[in-house]
């Protein structure tokens, strides 16, 4: 189906995603409790107030900087396939190391829905999650949900139906970096926003720049026009 | 008593470790951050391979594996009891 808005699902490894994503599609995607279960890039619908969904489900990553195969797979989608809503899915227990990679899409792009799964177990562990605080500090609507149990879904399906329908905004509060990183960037971005309009995210692609991604540069080569790509072989010398 | 200021390589088992800074560039260094190795954790060294190398470190909840040549580039302060 053509309408179908797109909903990627980006997490860290073994958080749930892959039970998360069959809970919702109503898939049979296999899911086990090991690192790197899912390997390529599963799909499946979902329909929900007369909206039809694809749910993508990414490969389950700590970082987005691509320092793997499957971090370059993640990556890629949501900054170039650009899906109406990454849905990011952090482990209730063990926010810390999960809060990294809900940053770095933060960065990448601005509709995102956090999603706590496995909020049972935390609880069990006296661990409590304060999701309107966080959704206050992140710009982005939070919510708590349990995959197994399935906990919070009419909630984080309102939310998507939200966010379509343009009920509400996402706006994810940016990352301040010092002083001298901020001011490259804002002598960057202009020219990144000049040489590709629709192109991802121009601040989170000079923050690449200035890292020296140049696995991100020839991805961003090789999905560019023929013509820009005279122009950005210049800004990258 | 021991030096407080160390590299996790010098860490015995048991000791929990406040990460200052890290010594390397690039992917590596990345990866690190990525896994919890950032300035200001707290990492408990929780098991030594039989050769001391490599070694075991319990950081934001999870236990991960690091050489010698990775570890003796993370420096920081022994922090073991308060």
């Amino acid at each position: 189906m053509n309408n179908a808005y797109r909903i990627a699902l980006a997490g860290n490894p073994n958080t749930g995603k892959s039970t998360l994503f069959n809970a919702l599609t109503g898939l049979r995607q296999h899911t086990g409790n090991w690192a790197g279960k899912t390997v390529s890039v599963a799909q499946g619908s979902l329909q929900h107030k007369g909206n039809h969904y694809d749910l993508i489900d990414l490969p389950g990553t700590y970082s987005l900087f691509s320092n793997s195969a499957d971090e370059t797979v993640a990556r890629n989608y949501i900054v170039f396939e650009k899906p109406d809503i990454t849905l990011v899915v952090l482990d209730a227990t063990s926010m810390e190391r999960n809060l990294n990679l809900a940053l770095q899409v933060l960065e990448m792009t601005k509709n995102v829905i956090i999603c706590i799964n496995l909020i049972d177990a935390a609880e069990k562990q006296g661990i409590k999650i304060n999701e309107h605080l966080l959704t206050r500090q992140l710009g982005v609507p939070v919510i708590k949900v349990s995959a197994r149990n399935k906990l919070g879904f009419p909630k984080l399906l309102d939310t998507i139906d939200r966010i379509i329908t343009r009920a509400i905004e996402c706006n994810p509060v940016p990352t301040i970096y010092d002083e001298e990183i901020e001011e490259k960037i804002s002598r960057l971005e202009p020219k990144v926003k000049e040489l590709w309009k629709d192109g991802p995210s121009s601040r989170w692609v000079s923050l690449r720049l200035l890292d020296g991604d140049e696995d991100l540069m020839r991805e961003m080569e090789k999905r560019m026009g023929r013509e820009e790509n005279d122009e950005s072989s210049r800004v990258m010398d | 008593m021991r030096e407080s200021k160390m590299t996790l390589a010098d860490a015995e088992k048991g000791d929990v470790i406040k990460i200052s800074s890290l010594g390397l560039d690039g992917v590596m260094r990345r990866r690190l951050l990525d896994l919890g190795f950032v300035p200001g954790a707290l990492v408990e060294a929780v098991r030594k391979s039989p050769l001391g190398d490599p070694m075991a470190f319990k950081v934001s909840q999870a236990v991960i594996a690091l050489r010698k040549e990775e570890s003796s580039k993370i420096e920081g302060e022994l922090f073991n009891d308060e």
